[in-house]
């Protein structure tokens, strides 16, 4: 089975920056269609290789572009010119909200009305086509990040290259144009490459996450692989303990959403239309386990907890003050229990028991 | 204080009647600094953005030049094309010296450096990442340079106001090239210096109005410009 060759591939790519490296890639490809985070803690070397990707700072390995090395056997402008960027500030230019947009096109070369048509319809996908006689020095922030989104989008680019562009909005607005990036990015279909130190921004918008750290890419997959079998301590400790699971939304009943998860179905607080693909992250100390008391019945008590599940301990690792404890109830789970409920539910491998958590402990992230 | 008053209005009276002396000073003045300013202007916004622009050992030195040569005296520049022009010098044979051209010559070598460190620094003052966003939007290198300067077009023409408000009211250089030749070569600043010294007070003072407004307008479009503020 041969995979589709990559958009972008990265082989040993590094980069120096006073004699350190900064950035030591052996491989990383960007696959055609797809969105792919580069998350991890400031100084990681995230934006640094973002910048390398896009030849904007000297480098050492090869790019290939689609098979083609960048250099030899296809040209660096040509390959800039496949690219979009867009950076944490917007870096506009100090004309109008329309010669911003179509500033890529006329660098490009592209007739007046092509430069129009494309300028109007990336202006409209990010809602500030009344903006567009508007100078950029009079924009808000948000505004002004739109624009420099639009203008990026405008190029129609084989690659968008993301450099915290939702970093330094304030809520009010980061929110409500994180959804149109993400509309926009799935309508048209776009590569990306986003760097964020969001990783909740990075599952909720990428179908891959590369955590970085120390100038290297230390576990590369879906968010679900990621955030649920973390290749190495740092990886666990950056994203955190909590599952990730991946589910179709059924319907909503009343204020809380069904979810099917493994062919087990999870509740949810909140609202979904039926179809809906999500992803939910369950944090583990919102996880209760609970055995049966010898002579009851079992399972006859009413909890408010709206998930409730027949589970196997699959694994248990001591974390010093607490617990981990990894379990499978059609899916995996993870849950922070003390010492003391560890004895006295008498939990090890293969032990059977009851999990449940509440709805409200579900987090919900929409996808698509 | 009768000399003040009695020279105002003398000097009014010069002005409103658009006395033909003082109005050919006038244009001459105009013509040879606007020209020296528009060969500055070429020169000196071309030589700013090559130095801002391009990676180089000893930069700093450079722009320490450049910035030396912001306060260069006139009379020194006077004295150097003075020499350059002088009958048996180096460029003698022109025949240059004494004539509006030799002034054009100095003043464009007083504001050549003004404009061009003034280039230098409103390019450095643009944001280092607009260089970056600029190549990731498919710049070549020379797209890149105009479209810095484009984005540094008021402090460009912050440059060019001072380098013209620079040789308009300098005097060494153009009477020591200009010669200070009546209907000739003689412009505001030498002709004021001469009108006070004879005593004609009132030619010198209409002189010295015209002078300043010309430096108020040059002021006034340039505390517009400082007062604009950069686009996100």
């Amino acid at each position: 089975m041969s995979e589709p060759l990559p958009v972008i591939e990265g082989k040993d790519l590094f980069v120096r920056r006073g004699g350190a490296m900064t950035v030591d890639v052996p491989d990383l490809s960007v696959r055609e269609g797809e969105v792919l985070s580069l998350v991890g803690p400031n100084g990681a070397g995230k934006t640094t290789l973002l910048q390398a990707i896009s030849c904007l700072l000297p480098y050492g390995g090869d790019l290939f572009f689609r098979g083609r090395r960048v250099g030899r056997d296809y040209p660096v402008l040509a390959y800039r010119r496949s690219l979009a960027m867009v950076f944490q500030e917007p870096l506009l230019f100090d004309s109008t909200v329309f010669e911003n947009t179509a500033s890529g096109l006329r660098i490009r070369g592209f007739k007046k009305a092509a430069v129009r048509d494309a300028v109007l319809e990336s202006l409209g996908r990010f809602g500030i086509l009344h903006l567009k006689e508007r100078s950029a020095r009079s924009l808000s922030g948000g505004e002004a990040q739109r624009t420099s989104l639009a203008r990026a989008f405008a190029i129609r680019p084989d690659v968008m290259l993301l450099d915290e562009p939702f970093a330094s909005l304030d809520p009010m607005s980061r929110g409500p144009l994180i959804d149109n990036m993400e509309r926009v990015v799935r309508t048209t279909g776009t590569t990306a490459v986003l760097v964020t130190h969001d990783l909740m921004e990075a599952v909720r918008l990428s179908d891959r996450i590369a955590v970085m750290d120390g100038g290297r890419v230390r576990q590369v997959g879906p968010a679900e692989e990621v955030m649920n079998a973390p290749a190495d301590e740092f990886v666990a400790s950056f994203v955190g303990v909590g599952t990730l699971l991946r589910g179709r939304a059924e319907g909503s009943g009343g204020d809380t959403a069904v979810i099917t998860v493994g062919g087990r179905q999870v509740e949810a607080a909140g609202r979904l239309s039926p179809g809906q693909r999500v992803i939910l992250y369950i944090r583990p100390e919102n996880v209760t386990l609970s055995v049966p008391l010898d002579g009851s019945r079992g399972g006859t008590q009413i909890t408010s907890a709206r998930n409730v599940f027949a589970g196997t301990v699959t694994k248990v690792a001591s974390m010093g003050f607490y617990q981990k404890v990894s379990l499978d109830c059609g899916f995996p789970l993870v849950s922070y229990i003390t010492g003391e409920s560890r004895e006295s539910l008498g939990i090890a491998e293969g032990r059977r028991l009851t999990v449940s958590f509440k709805a409200t402990a579900v987090h919900v992230i929409k996808k698509g | 204080m009768e000399l003040i008053l009695d020279g105002l209005r003398k000097a009014f009276w010069l002005l409103v009647t658009f006395d033909p002396e003082v109005v050919g000073i006038t244009l001459l003045s105009l013509k040879v600094s606007g020209l020296a300013t528009l060969l500055s202007t070429v020169v000196g916004v071309s030589l700013g953005a090559l130095v801002a622009l391009a990676r180089f050992p000893g930069k700093r030195i450079v722009v320490g030049l450049v910035n030396t040569g912001m306060g260069l005296p006139p009379v020194v520049v006077g004295l150097f094309v003075s020499i350059l022009l002088w009958r048996n010098g180096p460029l003698g044979f022109l025949g240059m010296l004494y004539t509006p051209s030799a002034m054009v010559l100095a003043q464009t070598v007083i504001a050549t450096p003004i404009v061009m460190g003034i280039t230098v620094a409103a390019l450095q003052q643009l944001p280092q990442k607009l260089t970056l966003q600029i190549l990731a939007l498919g710049a070549t290198r020379l797209q890149l340079a105009w479209m810095l300067t484009k984005e540094a077009r008021l402090p460009l023409l912050a440059a060019v106001m001072a380098g013209f408000g620079g040789v308009i009211s300098e005097v060494g250089a153009s009477i020591m090239v200009g010669g200070n030749i009546k209907g000739y070569s003689r412009v505001l600043t030498t002709a004021t210096v001469m009108e006070t010294s004879r005593g004609n007070f009132e030619t010198a003072i209409a002189l010295g109005i015209i002078l300043l407004l010309l430096a108020y307008a040059v002021n006034l479009v340039l505390t517009q410009i400082q007062q604009r503020q950069r686009p996100r």
